[in-house]
């Protein structure tokens, strides 16, 4: 197909205007507000609801909360999180709770940021927080360990405190 | 268990009974059989409600009821309403004015699984009273049920999580905190105890008492302290236990072994059969990822019912064991070098076919299936080999567990691969060995040092094949060894004491590089006679059945997954 060529008026020939005009365009930006930001050294303050990367929490005594149900892992769509349950193993250091994963693993370099493990979990356990920001310089780092996600996870307040009523687990 | 399954044991059961009773369901008139015998006794007795129900597909909820143990009717789940004929004083029936009998309804509900079926009976399952009913009894079940699903074991195949989704309500008028039980209460070796989670069905009672006929549990303390515990001075040990934490309905029993490893809902269940022992309980294997969690009995009332032994259940781990044979090795001047399968096999096939006949000595394990065996003789008669294989003799008992610890014991019976006792010929073999006229030994899953050829020996033999799961002490000794694929890896059958053909599946590809055992005999078959052998079970399954007259009309297909008896299994060997 063949494109033809306008022919240009006589004004637009003359060049000078068209410079003119694009000039006035920027020095009208020197005198509005600035709309970009200087990132990574400002931020934004993000909106409430935003989903950022998924840590893991504990509750206000220090708890681990999750309980090793998988379910976020089997609602989880590219499948980025693995869990290893602890098996039947009696840890005096877990206090009353009967279960917690022994691992949890969470592979960055998968996550969609979808939200449904927040949604699925049952203990409250995991959210998606205001991080957004995942520069990393190798794959493995990318998959984010139990420790690693407690820790990026801190502490986020139980309101319902249910197990701090549950007495030992071994009482008969 | 499904309802599908359920019904098409009771169509089992029913077969021989030719009196049926027609009754009412929902406006629907259905029949079913005027009698079912008893689980226990095996006596023919009245059908009930439920029974009638399950015979037709109609599903009413139950939780202490189970179709294989006597009725205890104490879960009060299975109400349902029910009307009755209405009948003059010459026990006529009384007629509506359209023809049709008259019936009236009784005034209280009546529970299914102990009422039994009479004539003309109509049987309401889905009138608002039901319904309320359904929802009060959960309610109650609840009251101290806590509500961990997310921790308990049973999460997702637990009938009470069930049953408060599709029957119960979202709330409940209880406001008082719950009764406090005591927990991971370890009830025997091998099951832990939730007393809070128990229900108090007293299925795992009845088990034991009825089924196991070690009765070990009962129930103790008074009204909402009620406990599921042993009788003081009893141990709950024996070895049909963990059946109770298959029919729970509940996360009360949990077994020790399974428990908190995985989430049901995770677990792939494949039709297959148990290679412990000679009994070829069916079980289901649930796996993920290639690992297998637990075994569970599948019902097939010609076998094994509803049930399996402990030692069966738990003899799983040597699948997924670290130390699995998973790659091809040759020895050669000393050195075990990896090669590929392609490479091996020729080897094998070369030195076999510029061997003499009568040169070789083939050893194959009745833990191996039909198949392998069938093809293991063929090539024995090929090749005009000496052949043996070991019996594994343990500990039986009267309910399932068999002596004979292997799973196909008649298979090798039937193709003849053993002299009249097991492991007769081995000195003459190693005899021949030694004299230098058996030149290459094959074997297949057996342990040759184990049997009673020496290393020594051993190592006089120009060929040393060794085909098997986890490494021995032959393994070591062997020229090439081939790491095999074990049940769980690959499709087969077994034939069981009783000379049962049953199909067993595959749970997931072998592990590593390991392959089928009937693989292997094919392809050293196609390449000594130079000629196709079938490489699929069902293929060899299909041509062994047409070859071998013991197996006559059987075919892989028709197999299903409950499997055939052999026609004749009193002198059905070949040769």
């Amino acid at each position: 197909m063949i494109v033809r060529r306008k022919k240009m008026t006589l004004w637009e020939r003359l060049y000078l205007p068209a410079i003119i005009g694009g000039f006035a365009v920027s020095i009208k930006h020197f005198f509005r507000k600035k709309i970009t930001m200087r990132y990574p050294e400002e931020k934004w303050t993000l909106p409430a609801g935003y989903r950022g990367i998924p840590y893991l929490v504990k509750d206000q005594h220090g708890r681990v909360k999750c309980v090793s149900c998988q379910l976020c892992e089997f609602i989880c769509p590219p499948k980025a999180i693995k869990i290893t349950p602890p098996g039947p193993v009696d840890n005096p250091e877990l206090g009353v709770v009967e279960k917690q994963p022994l691992e949890f693993e969470l592979n960055m370099t998968r996550c969609i940021f979808c939200g449904y493990c927040e949604e699925v979990c049952p203990e409250e356990a995991i959210f998606l927080m205001d991080d957004y920001s995942l520069c990393k310089h190798s794959r493995e780092e990318m998959i984010l360990n139990k420790e690693k996600l407690l820790e990026l996870g801190g502490i986020r307040e139980d309101r319902l405190m249910k197990w701090k009523n549950k007495h030992n687990p071994l009482r008969s | 268990m499904t309802e599908k399954k359920m019904s098409n044991e009771k169509k089992v059961q029913a077969k021989e009974e030719v009196p049926v009773i027609t009754f009412k369901v929902d406006g629907q008139t259905v029949s079913a059989p005027k009698t079912l015998p008893h689980p226990v006794t095996g006596k023919p007795e009245p059908i009930t409600i439920i029974q009638a129900c399950d015979y037709v597909g109609i599903r009413i909820p139950r939780l202490c009821y189970h179709p294989k143990l006597p009725v205890a009717g104490n879960c009060r789940m299975c109400l349902i309403e029910y009307g009755m004929p209405v009948l003059d004083q010459n026990r006529k029936p009384v007629l509506n004015p359209d023809g049709s009998p008259k019936i009236r309804k009784m005034p209280r509900q009546a529970i299914a699984c102990v009422t039994t079926v009479t004539p003309g009976m109509e049987v309401y399952t889905k009138t608002e009273g039901v319904t309320r009913s359904r929802k009060a009894v959960l309610e109650f079940l609840a009251l101290s049920h806590p509500l961990d699903c997310p921790i308990c074991d049973k999460a997702g195949e637990c009938m009470f999580q069930e049953y408060v989704h599709q029957y119960g309500q979202d709330t409940s008028y209880c406001f008082e905190p719950k009764l406090e039980k005591p927990k991971k209460k370890a009830i025997s070796s091998k099951i832990v105890l939730d007393n809070e989670r128990c229900i108090l069905c007293t299925r795992c009672v009845r088990f034991t008492e009825d089924i196991a006929k070690v009765p070990a549990l009962g129930i103790l303390n008074r009204g909402a302290h009620n406990t599921i515990a042993t009788y003081p001075g009893t141990d709950f040990e024996h070895n049909y236990t963990l059946n109770t934490v298959d029919i729970c309905p509940v996360g009360a029993l949990t077994s020790r072994d399974f428990r908190f490893q995985m989430r049901t809902w995770f677990l792939s269940e494949t039709p297959s059969i148990c290679p412990n022992c000679a009994t070829g309980c069916n079980i289901f294997i649930h796996s993920r990822n290639a690992q297998i969690y637990r075994l569970t009995p599948r019902e097939n009332d010609e076998v094994n019912s509803s049930w399996m032994c402990d030692s069966g259940r738990l003899n799983y781990k040597w699948v997924n064991d670290p130390r699995r044979l998973l790659n091809v090795l040759w020895e050669e001047a000393g050195n075990r070098v990896e090669i590929d399968w392609e490479k091996a096999l020729q080897k094998i096939s070369a030195t076999l076919k510029a061997s003499p006949k009568g040169s070789t000595a083939i050893l194959v394990s009745a833990r191996q299936s039909t198949e392998e065996i069938f093809l293991a003789s063929r090539l024995a008669k090929l090749l005009e080999a000496q052949t043996d294989s070991s019996a594994r003799i343990g500990e039986g008992d009267a309910f399932l567990l068999n002596a004979d610890m292997n799973p196909n014991s008649k298979a090798i019976e039937i193709f003849g691969l053993v002299a009249a006792t097991p492991g007769e010929s081995i000195p003459k073999i190693a005899q021949a060995i030694e004299a230098g006229s058996i030149r290459n030994l094959i074997t297949i899953g057996e342990n040759p040092v184990e049997m009673g050829i020496e290393a020594g020996v051993l190592s006089r033999l120009d060929l040393f094949v060794v085909c098997d799961i986890l490494g021995n002490k032959s393994t070591l000794e062997a020229q090439a060894l081939l790491p095999g694929a074990s049940f769980a890896e690959k499709q087969g059958t077994f034939i069981n004491a009783k000379g049962r053909v049953q199909r067993f599946g595959k749970a997931f590809n072998p592990l590593g590089d390991s392959r089928p055992e009937y693989w292997i005999l094919s392809s050293i078959l196609s390449a000594l006679t130079d000629q196709p052998w079938p490489e699929t079970p069902e293929k060899i399954f299909n041509l062994m059945a047409a070859e071998v007259p013991a197996f006559k009309g059987m075919t892989w297909n028709e197999l299903g997954t409950s499997g055939m008896n052999l026609l004749s299994t009193t002198n059905p060997t070949e040769k």
